[in-house]
């Protein structure tokens, strides 16, 4: 008799954590069909043309674009990819000259838009640029055919410049995913004999797989998305061939049917990836793990070690950054640092702080949603939050435009009636069309991070709530919410980087007399005097320095916070997702799921 | 705990921003204003802007935006805030009537100013000043003095033309004008005669194409004219360098003249403030913003009379070419299609 009731109530119990309540739908639904939006809205504008541009594109454009296309993203992948696992495996688990310093500088990259890069490198390893005037003053050689030096405007020209600053995204994914999941493994295989090397090939690699998946596409999709760096070194992508369909042949549609082929592309790939791993299980258990011992590498081997690891970070941050500090001081530059800089400065910081606040609210309702209930209708809204990144951004901010002046139309008219006056555009005109451009590009970053953050975190706290009565209400708020303050965290960060790098939406979609430092940097390039741009672009690094910083500082100095006595500082000795005192980066997942 | 930012904090400087946002942006009917929407960076007309704002009290509103801006008004529609739009190369000014942003001014002083070959027949777009698409030539290793367009695609050039990538909107106005000129046929002949010329793949700024013949990777190059005063008489030294290390030829076709381009202007559809965009294009065509403008730009003042910009005068006399430039315009679909054809940026 007990046990029949048990039975019923167990059932009953399950059911009723499958089922939402109807706010949260419609919520998580309302959230899903914002990122559809834009999608639509491309379909649409794609569907008002006909087929036309089709045959030429066939004939004279894609094959040599689409090749382009897949060498730049292989090349990225490569250079990219195992700048990022190898610098994380080092570091991780090994111990160097140099090695806790390097760990501070690795992501720094993270803070260098790509496009700014970009026109660096031309400056520096360009034909009459700083390096080979010198080498010529040097070696005394006149003239550009006098000896043989690389092409920075070329593809590997491309694919080296995008990779220094993109490799960020690999090495962080896999650094979490090394400091996480490998110790027990890694100290039977090194019981057993294996070499340093087949340690790295054996358990490292494939261990690594997810967040290598993860980091290259986050790294293709931003490769994909970029228009200034490959266009200026004259790389023809198709996202080059976009512009072109659209600016000199004047065909949005035909430009909007390749932005569609284009995206289905890039979501079949996510698929593919999806599916080569779908019955992995990567998550760590709820059991502690011990991290990784470092072994010491010693010699000429140690400082192999430090070669390969500060290399990256002098490639992706310390010449930028030297660059832009020298124009910056050449050109007095500082001058520009009057109200108005300040006024931009302002204006970013306030839209990426906002826009940031909103994609955590959002993430967070979709992620306990989904934690919730996994219905069809929480793991679509995930899936399509995760689309919004894979849009390029000038793509997305034309997709936005027409519904969002739809809305501002619809309450100018409702306005009109009532007051009699002409409102003007409402969202367009304050830009809340970047904030929700922001929204809806950078969404699939905290949901990733906001999930990655939960599944590590074992179901059975929620069961033991729930046992205790506790509404769906209190689990959100006292189980949910505190459990993913630390993926939130690292999640706002990268997400506040994101937003004041941000360039082609920013430009397309703001009112009337606002620039960010972002749209500065390009105003003073389209002039063809980027050199000017270098306070702007010096800030943008600066300020998006900072959050990468504390992203570090929270991941990699939390152990001795917490083996402090009073433990207080950290605050998160909380059951659950503190206490050992291990890494951190277990608890404070930087992993980012597409 | 670790978050960087209190929450709170933050939500309530971003609304602040955003408020001051949509208050500046909303309360802009109060006094007398302009909002110009620019495809040109507002920094090069900001002198004239300035003086515009102080002679009559309107205050100037500017947005920049270089790709998608007619979209943008378009989409925008009814209640667009856009009055005046100003932008550079006839593809754009085109562009902008075929997609139904702008209207037709009617006026005099425009049209007396302004010769027909650069504005539209029906208004709705005018040309305020020119810049010439012109060969640029190393002072050391080039010895002539003329040259035509044809040229370029002689093989004595062979392994010593640069050129920014042939999509560039300066260039397919170019490679249009050749079009009208040869047809269709003769200009792809062309395209791949200049293509198998190249020193390099296609790539970088005009700018860059100075840089590289100062290097020694090519003789000559494709360039508008105030870029060169703009490396001559900038305040960077390394720029400077690569300005004075070239001599500008002002090509001709044969048969024609020197390709022109037009920077210009037209007034948007639903121009809310459309009295005070009329007074502004007006004052664009004066003696004195013309002369502004000529100064600070280095382009051709489209008025006669106004002086030339040393640098550029000292390339000689201008002889522009003779096919309107709305019709250059019509061919620009075209001239895009043989770029891709002729491989010309593979």
């Amino acid at each position: 008799m007990i046990a029949k009731t048990q039975t019923a109530f167990g059932r009953s119990f399950r059911r009723k954590a499958q089922r939402l309540p109807w706010w949260l739908s419609a919520a998580v639904a309302l959230i899903g069909l914002l990122v559809l939006l834009p999608l639509a809205a491309l379909i649409g504008i794609a569907a008002e043309g006909d087929a036309e541009i089709w045959p030429h594109l066939i004939a004279n454009v894609l094959p040599a674009s689409t090749i382009d296309t897949l060498a730049l993203l292989a090349g990225i992948g490569i250079v990219a990819g195992s700048m990022g696992v190898t610098t994380a495996w080092l570091v991780t688990a090994h111990r160097f000259p140099g090695r806790s310093l390097l760990v501070w500088l690795l992501p720094l990259p993270l803070a260098v838009p790509t496009y700014i890069t970009a026109y660096i490198y031309v400056e520096v390893f360009d034909s009459a640029g700083l390096v080979q005037m010198a080498l010529r003053e040097f070696m005394g050689w006149k003239s550009r055919t006098d000896y043989w030096f690389p092409e920075i405007r070329s593809l590997p020209g491309c694919i080296l410049v995008m990779s220094a600053v993109l490799y960020p995204y690999i090495y962080i994914a896999a650094r979490a995913m090394f400091l996480t999941q490998s110790a027990s493994l890694l100290e039977v295989a090194r019981t057993l004999g294996a070499s340093r090397i087949k340690l790295f090939r054996i358990i490292a690699l494939p261990l690594a797989r997810p967040a290598l998946a993860v980091g290259v596409s986050l790294a293709l999709l931003e490769a994909l998305n970029d228009i200034g760096a490959s266009e200026y070194l004259g790389v023809r992508t198709l996202t080059v061939s976009v512009y072109n369909t659209w600016l000199n042949r004047g065909s949005l549609p035909g430009a909007a049917q390749i932005a569609c082929v284009m995206l289905a592309f890039v979501i079949g790939l996510i698929l593919i990836e999806r599916y080569g791993r779908r019955d992995r299980r990567y998550a760590a258990s709820a059991k502690r793990h011990r991290t990784v011992h470092p072994v010491p590498l010693l010699g000429v081997r140690g400082w192999v070690a430090t070669l390969l690891c500060t290399m990256p970070v002098v490639l992706g941050f310390f010449l930028p950054t030297a660059f832009l500090l020298r124009e910056t001081v050449r050109g007095s530059l500082f001058d520009q640092f009057n109200t108005d800089f300040l006024a931009h400065f302002l204006t970013t910081i306030g839209l990426s702080v906002l826009a940031t606040c909103a994609i955590l609210v959002l993430a967070v309702v979709l992620v306990s949603a989904a934690r919730l209930a996994k219905t069809s209708l929480t793991r679509g809204a995930l899936f399509v939050a995760g689309l919004g990144y894979a849009v390029p951004g000038t793509v997305l901010a034309l997709g936005l435009m027409t519904p969002l002046v739809g809305i501002d139309n619809l309450i100018g008219t409702v306005w009109r009636s009532l007051t009699g006056e002409r409102l003007g555009l409402l969202l367009m005109g304050a830009a809340g069309g970047i904030i929700i451009a922001y929204v809806i590009r950078f969404l699939s970053i905290a949901t990733g991070s906001l999930s990655a953050g939960l599944d590590r975190v074992s179901p059975s706290l929620e069961d033991a709530a729930r046992t205790l009565g506790a509404s769906r209400r209190e689990m959100i708020w006292a189980i949910q919410i505190p459990l993913m303050r630390p993926a939130l965290a690292s999640a706002a960060l990268l997400i506040f980087v994101d937003c004041i790098k941000e360039l082609p939406a920013t430009l397309l979609l703001r009112p009337l007399n606002t620039e960010t430092l972002s749209t500065l940097v390009y105003t003073y390039a389209s002039r063809g005097r980027f050199e000017d741009g270098s306070l702007a672009a010096l800030v943008i690094v600066l300020v998006g320095l900072l959050p990468v910083i504390q992203l570090v500082r929270s991941a990699e100095a939390r152990p001795k916070v917490a083996e402090s006595p009073s433990g207080s500082a950290s605050g998160s000795t909380k059951p659950g997702i503190g206490a050992d005192g291990a890494d951190p980066l277990r608890r404070r997942p930087v992993t980012i799921e597409l | 705990m670790m978050v960087n930012f209190s929450f709170g904090r933050g939500l309530l400087f971003g609304a602040a921003v955003l408020g001051t946002l949509a208050g500046s942006s909303l309360s802009a009917s109060a006094e007398e204003v302009l909002n110009i929407y620019t495809t040109r960076e507002p920094g090069l007309i900001k002198p004239v802007l300035d003086e515009f704002t102080k002679e009559t009290g309107i205050k100037v509103n500017t947005i920049f935006i270089a790709n998608g801006l007619e979209e943008r008004i378009r989409t925008e529609g009814q209640n667009s805030p856009a009055d005046l739009i100003i932008t550079v190369d006839i593809g754009r000014l085109a562009a902008a009537k075929d997609y139904g942003v702008t209207q037709p001014v009617k006026s005099e002083a425009l049209e007396k100013v302004i010769p027909a070959a650069y504005r539209d027949p029906e208004g709705h777009w005018f040309g305020i000043a020119l810049r010439g698409r012109v060969v640029y030539a190393s002072k050391e290793r080039v010895k002539q003095d003329k040259i035509t367009y044809e040229e370029l695609a002689d093989p004595k050039w062979k392994g010593k033309v640069c050129i920014r990538s042939g999509q560039h909107l300066y260039n397919i106005s170019l490679i249009a004008a050749m079009i009208a000129h040869k047809g269709e046929a003769k200009a792809e002949e062309w395209l791949k005669g200049v293509k198998a010329n190249l020193a390099k793949k296609p790539s970088g700024g005009d700018r860059e194409q100075a840089k590289d013949i100062l290097a020694g990777v090519c003789d000559v190059a494709v360039g508008n004219t105030y870029y060169v005063s703009l490396m001559r008489n900038g305040n960077d030294a390394e720029q400077k360098k690569w300005g004075e290390a070239i001599n500008v030829i002002l090509p001709t076709f044969e048969g024609g003249g020197t390709h022109v381009n037009v920077s210009g202007l037209a007034l948007a559809k639903n121009a809310p403030n459309k009295a005070n965009a009329v007074k502004f294009m007006e004052y664009m065509v004066s003696d004195a913003s013309q002369q502004i403008h000529a100064e600070a730009n280095s382009e051709y003042p489209i008025k006669a009379g106004i002086k030339i910009h040393p640098t550029i005068a000292s390339f000689g006399e201008l002889k522009a070419d003779n096919i309107p430039i709305a019709e250059i315009a019509k061919l620009r679909k075209k001239a895009s299609e043989l770029v891709d054809k002729a491989g010309f940026d593979q």
